[in-house]
């Protein structure tokens, strides 16, 4: 009877913990919009355009972050082989894959009217498209994989692989940029140029974003559970059928 | 040291012999990368005079996609009849297969940049006699040969493998081409290895760092 | 050949599936010296996953083996130096000759003095004459001969055969039965998979059945084989066994 206990304490222990981290990302997300669109004082040079930064860099950072818990579960999953790391590393990377595409749009939308420019070969921007194509790599490495168990192992690769190259990717460009300028400057350059109450709103949205990053991650984790506990069903039963 | 030179060696040989037998892989690669030239030339407009500017970047596009093509044929042939699984089991530690097959696509994607480049020199209009050039294009060529056998090796198990191997080739190598890239117009414009400044110890920090990582993760690639 | 210790295969409580399909379970094995050991089993019975975990290709999941006295997850490379392996496909080169080949897995094995060797393999699976040739114009039967060549070159103490009967005309089976029998009259092992009943009948020393993730010995306790007992009870159960499977 060991089986069918370990078969079903996942999934009912899952969910509580999920629902309360639901219901305090939800709560803090409602309280961030309020704070970004009501509280924050309206940019005296850019105007209310300047308010995508609150979800711009708090994304971006958070993408960054993913993929380093990409990397980490990674090399857990190849030394210990343990599915665990894996759906860890697999879920922060469809999660990363969301935020870099995110990061991206609202960069966009950011650059278009503060630089008069949709799109710049910016160190920062460029090793984002960079990173958005690793992960996507990732995620396709995984599915095109002739059995799953391949596809864990390849996708473990690319998560170390891409990790490894991110910072050579970004040095190479802040290189390339320093010959080839460009009259652009990065998001954080205004980030000087912040009052206190911008300061505080901005720290909000990051921890705003590390619930809702977490949250996401836990989603996607116990839906693979899920199917794992599906699999394992069938599994027993194939077993005890021959 | 001996131990994992002498299998090394031994693939290489296997490789360089069968390639011999055939040649299918290195005058298909050398065509390609002739297209390729033609093709930027017209795409870029490439008048007289703007040649100094442009020629490195059309020489490295044709590089890397040259590479593509070879490092999608790295493994063919040991999937035929099982070749790779003999190596598996035989006792030659993954380390030493892994190198072997990136020596052997490094030597033939060497081979293939040497008869190019003369070409290249003229269609172009540059002048290829310059060390600096020659030492970029080896390290670049190793850092393409390192990390290409280690993606190789997981796109010719996947399904539509021909596609696979650039989507997760060019990202990794872009740092490799931007820094070739920069360092040849340098070293074609007559600088000399001061003057190519940073770009050369970057491509030599990407070859060392991943000729550390890639033979250790080879070994999961190849397991059942 | 090294001195042989233990037993040539000791497996205790092998497990090994892929994702959620279960292959072997607590599957116990072992097969003294100088003895053939034939195993049949239905199509996907696993037959195929259990000589490529002996061969060490394929990682167990759970339990020990132990091929030719060394662990196979210590010391792998000591197990592939003992085990020969002949599977469904050559792992020869299409575009070398016989000969080559056979170099070029000498040299992987770092074998001293390796051409008398060569020759020596070539003529005992008699491709003496073919030995340039490539090995694409040979004949499947030639090529499963050459394949065999390969696996016994580095003197190996251990014999995998993944169904060697496909393919063979009645001059290779004839090489194939002398090479067997002199396999084990000199102690050395042989673990075999087939569908052919007669062969692999006139083959092993025991025969197994592999149903429901473990290895059976029908017809007998724990030590069968055909001496005690005589060919046709043990043909009786095998078939029976097989069919039980089904």
């Amino acid at each position: 009877m060991a089986s069918s206990q370990s078969l079903t304490s996942p999934s009912s222990r899952m969910p509580s913990a999920k629902t309360v981290m639901a219901a305090i990302t939800g709560v803090m997300m409602v309280i961030n919009l309020y704070l970004i669109f009501m509280v924050a004082p309206t940019d005296s040079v850019l105007g209310h355009v300047q308010r995508v930064f609150y979800f711009h860099v708090p994304i971006a950072i958070m993408s960054f972050l993913a993929f380093f818990v990409v990397f980490a579960g990674s090399v857990m999953y190849l030394i210990t082989r343990s599915p665990k790391w894996d759906a860890v590393a697999h879920a922060a990377a469809e999660v990363g894959v969301v935020l870099v595409t995110l990061a991206l749009i609202t960069g966009i939308i950011w650059a278009r009217p503060v630089w008069n420019t949709w799109w710049t070969w910016e160190p920062r921007l460029t090793t984002t498209l960079i990173l958005w194509l690793i992960y996507v790599a990732y995620l396709m490495v995984r599915s095109y994989a002739p059995t799953q168990s391949k596809g864990a192992i390849y996708a473990a690769v690319m998560g170390i692989v891409g990790f490894v190259d991110v910072p050579i990717v970004y040095y190479s460009v802040v290189w390339w940029r320093s010959i080839h300028p460009s009259p652009v400057v990065g998001p954080f350059a205004q980030a000087d140029a912040l009052d206190g109450t911008m300061a505080l709103v901005l720290l909000y949205s990051f921890i705003t974003f590390v619930f809702f990053f977490v949250y996401m991650v836990m989603e996607r984790m116990s839906l693979r559970s899920m199917e794992e506990a599906l699999g394992r069903i069938r599994f027993t039963l194939r077993r005890s059928g021959r | 040291m001996n131990g994992l030179l002498r299998p090394v060696l031994v693939i290489v040989w296997k490789d360089l012999l069968l390639e011999l037998r055939s040649k299918d892989l290195v005058v298909s690669v050398l065509v390609f990368g002739l297209l390729v030239v033609l093709v930027f030339n017209f795409a870029l407009n490439n008048a007289p005079g703007r040649s100094e500017e442009l020629a490195p970047g059309i020489l490295w596009a044709a590089f890397a996609f040259a590479a593509v093509m070879a490092m999608n044929r790295a493994f063919v042939r040991d999937q035929e009849q099982g070749g790779l699984e003999g190596l598996l089991i035989s006792p030659v530690s993954r380390d030493a297969i892994f190198l072997g097959k990136a020596l052997t696509s490094l030597v033939f994607m060497l081979l293939v940049e040497a008869a190019l480049l003369p070409v290249y020199a003229v269609m172009l209009n540059f002048s290829a006699l310059s060390f600096n050039l020659v030492l970029t294009i080896f390290l670049g060529t190793l850092g393409f040969a390192v990390v290409g056998t280690l993606f190789s090796a997981m796109a010719v198990q996947t399904r539509s493998r021909e596609l696979m191997l650039p989507v997760l080739f060019f990202p990794v190598v872009l740092p490799v081409i931007i820094a070739s890239v920069e360092a040849s117009t340098r070293a074609v414009g007559g600088e000399t290895f001061i003057g190519l400044g940073r770009w050369l110890p970057l491509i030599g920090v990407f070859d060392a760092v991943f000729l550390v990582i890639c033979p250790w993760i080879f070994a999961f690639v190849v397991e059942e | 050949m090294t001195t042989l210790i233990g037993e040539a295969v000791q497996v205790r409580q092998l497990e090994k599936s892929f994702g959620e399909w279960p292959v072997l379970w607590d599957l116990d094995l072992s097969v003294p010296w100088g003895q053939t050991l034939v195993l049949f089993g239905a199509n996907g019975a696993g037959k195929t996953t259990l000589l490529r975990i002996l061969a060490t290709h394929v990682r167990p999941d759970h339990g020990s083996v132990a091929v030719a006295g060394h662990n196979l997850r210590a010391r792998p490379d000591a197990v592939r130096r003992r085990i020969g392996v002949v599977g469904h496909r050559s792992l020869l080169y299409d575009d070398l000759t016989c000969q080559e080949n056979l170099v070029y897995y000498s040299r992987l094995f770092g074998l001293k003095d390796h051409k008398p060797r060569v020759d020596e393999v070539l003529e005992k699976v008699k491709l003496g004459d073919r030995a340039g040739h490539l090995v694409r114009t040979l004949s499947n039967g030639m090529q499963k001969r050459a394949a065999i060549a390969r696996a016994i070159l580095h003197q190996p103490d251990v014999l995998l055969m993944d169904e060697p009967e496909t393919g063979l005309d009645r001059e290779s089976v004839a090489i194939l039965d002398e090479l067997l029998a002199e396999w084990t009259a000199s102690g050395r092992s042989v673990v075999m998979t087939t569908h052919d009943l007669d062969l692999g009948l006139s083959w092993g020393h025991r025969a197994g059945v592999l149903r429901g993730g473990k290895v059976h010995f029908p017809g007998t306790d724990s030590h069968g084989g055909k001496d005690e007992n005589g060919d046709g009870a043990i043909r009786q159960a095998v078939t029976a066994a097989l069919e039980a499977g089904r």
